[in-house]
């Protein structure tokens, strides 16, 4: 054992914690009352006044922390951390065409962007092509329009994808945006060994919030699963999984709540692979995870500090793994977009700055920061720049990448840690016992959770029991102020009908037998159960079209529908 | 015509609300906290769920004879989806439905949207008791108004008869 403090010590600190809280507190308190009577972080965790020793009476250093680089990884994953080298600054974009975006991430990597992170639009997210009836007015609005290998060779066009990483928001058709990246990765000439980036490819997040589901459960997890299996085995720099506790959280989850289930759907993930006969520190290296960072500052370090953990217990104690990367949770933080308000947008480049700034102390590995302009449209190039910059700033000029951990020992912040991590394994015991995550939102649980929790925050915002400066503070009727924000034009109608004449040259142009061989062994490869991955980039090197390679797909797996609860 | 307003929808009848979602846009926390908010102030809902065309939700704004159909839009697809749905609104006959929309919608947007036919904008950040207020509002107006052609045809079919 390696308690921080000795019998002693605590004894004298609480005979004078007690007098504080006797004397000294009630003195302050008849002069000037607390502004509340209770004070909570945003997932309902009450604080306290005060943190001292004696809330981490039983704190074992070696046990809990450990040193960075080192089971329980609590500290960080590397010994250095951002001493040696800074987190990722993957900013999340895409716009209209892939001349667009091939534009805007020039931009970016001119102003310093260290890796690259695609942003697609509704059509591509949910696997249909530009002129299917449902693509009406959406092509190129939320992201860029990526229906085919041509597309995506447009968006790469100088720049070198044997030296960039990738990151792709992408879900059911995550195998197809994969051979789409790998064909025109090979085109450029660029070997397997050498492509690296991350494909999201989280199928159970998709039930519980974001919803760009396609498949029902069983197939999505089926095939995001033959993704990793197929990447583990031919990308050794790609990072087949993302695990999503962010969209979670931006549908209303609490941190709590975002902990657990993206923990939830690691464990049946990595179930599900262990079942097909990998061995566990073949793929675990590859998880990665991707968290939010909301506006409650302490409770988020926590919440970072309380995954890396659970997670490393998870993998050693549950799995058994071996190496020590298997036991690392890396993970990707976004900022949080549902903080962002519409109200004097100019201050949301603040509470960005704030979210950032925890990230960092949370020990992410890349992190995108959001602009200020994102609850009116996807950002201008002068806010995405603004919202670099502010990375850049904590980066090289703030002095918190200099020590690791800096706020480990804060007795505030090990005992939220602690309190944190102690709800969410509430969390994920229930969703054992319910059979796992699968099952979970078969069942509708965590979604219910989530509505829940979305629902009491927003009655608690309408209350004043949640503060939010210009909205039920400060309250701000400027509407001038709000149109004098420079929001990204673009003509979404012309892109629609590039994105259109493009997918049916391709359709035109390619070889129809290769084309029909390669969908028909596809759907044959899906029916009888094989991993799809090879017959997927197969089909996308004969030109067959993301609509077309997801329409097969769903004929053999059917679609979701989700039950219109609220 | 379905303007006209059918014995059920009497004073006494509860305000029937339709809460949709059009196009591919997967944002449904805020449809479904105002879906949740309008029942708990006693209003009958029906939610549509995710990725309806919104020909699909003028049908069922006409099937289920709902005083206000709402439809929540993150996805800046607006335009070309208000469109669709207060044309096939019209095309049968249920151009009386206000439509209301909340969502992300950049206040430039609001005045078009309304020259188009959109009743009320809900832009970011409009408290739920606003919304409330306003669809109850648009409905008892639209009752009343469907009272008074009610009254003004059956004398119109008293004379012709």
């Amino acid at each position: 054992m390696a308690n921080l403090f000795d019998e002693k010590a605590l004894k004298e600190i609480a005979e004078k914690y007690t007098e504080w809280e006797e004397k000294i507190v009630p003195e302050w308190l008849s002069r000037l009352p607390e502004r509340q009577k209770e004070f909570t972080t945003l997932s309902g965790i009450r604080v306290k006044r005060l943190y001292t020793p004696l809330d981490l009476k039983d704190f074992d250093y070696l046990s809990k922390l450990g040193f960075p680089g080192d089971y329980p990884f609590t500290r960080g994953i590397h010994a250095t951390m951002y001493r040696a080298r800074l987190w990722t600054m993957r900013m999340f974009s895409g716009y209209g065409g892939p001349e667009e975006t091939n534009k805007r991430l020039k931009f970016l990597i001119e102003h310093g962007e260290t890796g690259l992170s695609l942003a697609f639009d509704y059509p591509t997210l949910v696997g249909v092509d530009p002129d299917d009836p449902m693509a009406e007015g959406e092509v190129g609005v939320v992201g860029v329009s990526v229906p085919t290998l041509l597309d995506m060779e447009i968006i790469f066009d100088g720049i070198d994808m044997g030296s960039v990483t990738t990151n792709m928001t992408i879900n059911p058709p995550a195998p197809v945006l994969l051979s789409f990246y790998v064909a025109a990765a090979e085109k450029q000439g660029v070997p397997y060994h050498k492509i690296g980036g991350t494909t999201q490819n989280d199928p159970l997040k998709e039930f519980i919030a974001q919803k760009s589901y396609v498949f029902p459960p069983e197939p999505a997890v089926k095939v995001a699963m033959d993704l990793i299996e197929w990447s583990v085995k031919h990308l050794p720099k790609w990072n087949p999984i993302s695990i999503s506790g962010y969209h979670i959280r931006e549908a209303g989850a609490t941190a709590v709540q975002e902990l657990a289930f993206t923990l939830a759907d690691g464990i049946e993930y990595v179930r599900q692979l262990i079942a097909r006969g990998l061995d566990v520190d073949e793929f675990a290296p590859r998880l990665s995870f991707f968290f939010a960072a909301h506006i409650n500052f302490f409770e988020e370090i926590a919440k970072f500090r309380a995954a890396r953990r659970m997670w490393a217990r998870i993998m050693k104690d549950w799995f058994g793994a071996k190496k020590k990367r298997s036991m690392w949770m890396r993970f990707h933080v976004q900022t949080s977009g549902v903080s962002l308000v519409a109200q004097e947008p100019w201050n949301n480049i603040v509470r960005t700055a704030i979210e950032a700034l925890a990230a960092v102390l949370g020990g992410a590995q890349s992190l995108h920061t959001n602009s200020f302009d994102e609850p009116f449209r996807v950002p201008s190039e002068f806010a995405a720049k603004i919202a670099l910059r502010t990375q850049q700033i904590i980066a090289y000029e703030t002095g918190v990448a200099d020590v690791v951990d800096p706020l480990g020992g804060s007795y505030y912040v090990e005992w939220l840690t602690d309190e944190i991590e102690e709800q969410a394994w509430k969390y994920i015991d229930r969703i054992e016992r319910m059979g796992g995550m699968l099952e979970a939102v078969k069942n509708g649980y965590p979604q219910r959770e989530v509505m829940d929790a979305a629902y009491r925050f927003q009655k608690e915002v309408e209350e004043g029991k949640r503060l939010i400066v210009g909205v039920n503070i400060f309250r701000s009727e400027d509407i001038e102020e709000i149109r004098k924000v420079p929001l990204l034009e673009f003509d979404q109608r012309e892109i629609e009908e590039r994105q259109k004449k493009r997918v049916k040259m391709v359709r035109e142009m390619r070889n129809k037998q290769k084309w029909e061989r390669a969908l028909n062994e596809l759907r044959r490869a899906a029916e009888r159960g094989e991993n799809i991955m090879p017959y997927v980039l197969n089909a996308v090197k004969a030109y067959a079209t993301l609509g077309e390679i997801m329409g097969t797909l769903k004929e053999v797996y059917g679609v979701y529908v989700e039950p219109p609860e609220f | 015509m379905s303007s006209l307003p059918s014995s059920s929808r009497g004073r006494g009848r509860r305000i029937k609300v339709l809460v949709a979602k059009m196009g591919l846009d997967g944002h449904d926390r805020g449809a479904k906290v105002v879906a949740r908010a309008l029942r708990d102030a006693g209003f009958e809902v029906i939610y549509t769920g995710l990725r309806q065309t919104p020909e699909q939700v003028a049908y069922a704004a006409v099937q289920e004879d709902v005083d206000v159909v709402g439809v929540s839009l993150l996805s800046g697809a607006h335009f070309p989806l208000m469109r669709r749905l207060i044309a096939k609104l019209k095309e049968l006959g249920a151009e009386d439905i206000p439509v209301v929309l909340g969502g992300t919608i950049p206040v430039i947007d609001v005045e078009p949207l309304k020259k188009m036919g959109v009743r009320e904008v809900f832009l970011p950040g409009t408290s739920l008791k606003e919304i409330i207020e306003t669809i109850r509002r648009l409905a008892e107006e639209r009752r009343a108004r469907g009272e008074t052609l009610a009254v003004s045809a059956s004398r119109e079919r008293g004379q012709g008869d």
